[in-house]
């Protein structure tokens, strides 16, 4: 959504990041948590740090916030150094997995705490309470303890102690982790809107690509340690720049084979005698190693010879139906099974295809990407 | 409601006797009018009156408040201290040690724990009083505050302390405002446990005590060598009143907090 709306700081040299990462590096014993990162975050953004878990991404967080310091390198939040600062001195504040909410404490008082701590004067304290209680729609509750209100409510109440002292950047460690999908997914909407109300730069950490995919203005795709890809959500689906984020993101077809012939699109031989098109991802050598990435929606089914670019015919081998969609598997006599996805359109249950029907499989040149293994 | 069979009556009943006849026992004798506390000679309170005029009794009943309320006290903080140390610090050089140490005086027979303390307070020419008894009685109760307060640390989230830290909290202001209420019930509890400790005891005491101190243990223990009075029956009946009324107050305590938690409950579940 910000994306539409020109919001791109980072491809604009002159802009300051608000978050600059320099050559982090987090070891416990030899274990290499974080492995030399570099990462610059611009305010304003909403970037999610995606990655399976052990990737290293909650490690990155913690050192946001001053829970562990960097074993080498240099990390700067608004051009101030944050080697040797406390947690407590920083303008940064952390939505917690758990929530931590106060169990002692009101609902009020949760948000009023990091006020407190501010010797902030009581009325103003008062006012932003309130505030932050409209913020997150929770005005009849500011006198209830956390155990008598419902979970989701318990998210939101985290949320506005979080922002409740305005800090420049908002770290948010799964904080949908532990709603139901439905409730997670209109959390997601709200949080973005937040998000852009307050203005604040908000870094979530996640393992949940669709919502990084949902509320991110850029994603940044982690594994042991290391940035694999950082991009806008749209890059990093249609353009990834390796299997390993392709494979991650959504659901994939992989065709493993050899670079042919190099032009405008790039001949991948897969089989003896056959080959696909596609375009190139990044540079490839004739004869090198490489990987088809075309993703199930872009493929067509048919039961007689399309004219694309792409075509091979195989058999049935399962449908899944899943209401919106079916997904057609079909194995290929060379041996890869390809999944392709088809919009249910009509609500008729008229079946074209069913279980092993021989069928065509096609898609145009451009709609898949080759790969270097 | 399903009947007892006569099996469960039975072991019920056996059960209560073997419990609480000695008691018993000792509450009917201690209404008795004669001297001999063997014989009953008619129904007296007079013995209870001789107990509250009884000088050495009360000295010794007022050394033993003291004793103990000083010694849960100090046990309190230094075993909370020392859970907090073993079960937040992470790994550190000799913990397994130094947690081993630890729980090792509740293992320890008391007469050598009392010995140990004797001939360290000789060596250090420590007089022998109210202040002996006490730092030994916080030496061996601090074990207990120590486990009672290290098992609820257990399930404690530490992202609550990292919470308050991140809302602008110093260290102990953390520990002050957010862990120590939490855990406070663990607090309690280890100071009540260090607090029945101290008025139990009798081994350490006799151990530790001096000529200018003597706890109530030890004064019934003594008074009960050269035979037993009715006026002995008499104060432990007024102990055995104390605990119970004790007991029954911490149970309807407990029952209400649990009738609070449900209501809790069910206002989560309609929010």
């Amino acid at each position: 959504m910000v994306n539409e709306l020109g919001f791109a700081p980072w491809d604009d040299p002159g802009a300051a990041p608000l978050i600059r990462i320099e050559r982090v590096s987090k070891r416990f014993g030899d274990f290499a948590a974080i492995d030399d990162l570099t990462l610059d975050i611009y305010p304003r953004e909403f970037f999610a740090l995606l990655g399976p878990s052990g990737c290293g991404k909650t490690t990155l967080m913690r050192m946001l916030a001053g829970f562990e310091a960097p074993s080498a390198g240099g990390l700067v939040i608004d051009g101030q150094d944050m080697a040797g600062v406390a947690p407590n001195k920083r303008a940064v504040n952390m939505m917690f997995q758990s929530y931590a909410l106060f169990p002692h404490l009101s609902v009020w008082d949760n948000i009023a705490f990091g006020l407190k701590r501010d010797r902030m004067a009581k009325p103003a304290i008062a006012d932003r309470v309130d505030e932050m209680l409209k913020l997150v729609q929770l005005d009849g509750f500011a006198r209830r303890k956390p155990h008598q209100i419902s979970g989701g409510q318990r998210q939101r109440v985290a949320l506005a102690r979080s922002l409740a002292k305005a800090p420049k950047l908002l770290l948010l460690d799964e904080p949908l982790g532990a709603l139901d999908k439905k409730l997670r997914e209109e959390t997601q909407f709200e949080l973005m809107e937040i998000q852009e109300q307050t203005g604040t730069t908000f870094v979530i950490v996640t393992h949940d690509q669709e919502e990084a995919m949902t509320v991110a203005s850029r994603v940044a795709v982690m594994e042991a340690g290391r940035l694999v890809q950082v991009d806008t959500p749209d890059r990093i689906y249609e353009q990834p720049n390796s299997v390993y984020v392709a494979d991650f993101i959504g659901d994939v077809n992989l065709i493993e084979g050899r670079v042919g012939a190099l032009g405008d699109t790039v001949r991948l031989d897969w089989a003896e005698g056959r080959s696909l098109t596609g375009q190139a991802g990044g540079a490839l050598t004739p004869g090198a190693a490489a990987t088809l990435v075309i993703r199930p929606e872009k493929i067509a089914i048919a039961r007689d010879e399309p004219t694309e670019a792409n075509r091979v015919r195989g058999k049935i081998l399962d449908i899944g139906y899943l209401g919106n969609l079916s997904t057609y598997h079909v194995a290929l006599p060379e041996g890869p099974v390809v999944k392709c996805s088809v919009t249910n359109r009509s609500r008729l249950s008229r079946r074209d295809f069913t279980w092993d029907d021989e069928v065509w499989v096609s898609w145009s040149d451009t709609a898949g990407l080759v790969l270097g293994a | 409601m399903r009947g007892l069979s006569v099996f469960n009556i039975v072991s019920l009943t056996l059960g209560f006797a073997f419990l609480y006849i000695p008691m018993v026992i000792l509450v009917v004798y201690s209404f008795n009018e004669s001297k001999l506390v063997t014989v009953w000679a008619g129904f007296s309170t007079k013995w209870y009156g001789e107990v509250i005029r009884n000088e050495a009794f009360l000295d010794a009943a007022w050394v033993t408040v003291r004793v103990a309320f000083f010694s849960a006290t100090l046990a309190t903080v230094l075993g909370t201290m020392a859970a907090l140390a073993m079960m937040r610090r992470g790994a550190f050089v000799g913990r397994t040690l130094f947690s081993g140490m630890i729980y090792a005086p509740l293992v320890m027979p008391e007469v050598i724990t009392g010995l140990s303390l004797l001939l360290l307070f000789i060596a250090i020419g420590l007089d022998r009083g109210v202040v002996t008894i006490i730092l030994a009685h916080t030496t061996f109760a601090m074990c207990y505050v120590s486990v009672v307060v290290s098992s609820r640390l257990v399930s404690f989230d530490q992202s609550l302390e990292e919470a308050a830290l991140d809302l602008g909290c110093t260290p102990f202001q953390a520990f002050w405002s957010v862990t120590l209420p939490i855990i406070a019930p663990a607090v309690i509890a280890g100071w009540l446990l260090a607090f029945t400790l101290s008025l139990d005891d009798l081994v350490i005491a006799s151990f530790t005590a001096g000529p200018s101190a003597t706890t109530l243990p030890i004064k019934i223990f003594s008074s009960v060598r050269l035979g037993v009075s009715p006026e002995i029956n008499a104060l432990s009946t007024i102990i055995i009143a104390i605990v119970t009324v004790g007991v029954l107050v911490a149970s309807v305590v407990s029952k209400r907090q649990i009738a609070a938690a449900r209501r809790d409950e069910v206002l989560a579940a309609r929010a």
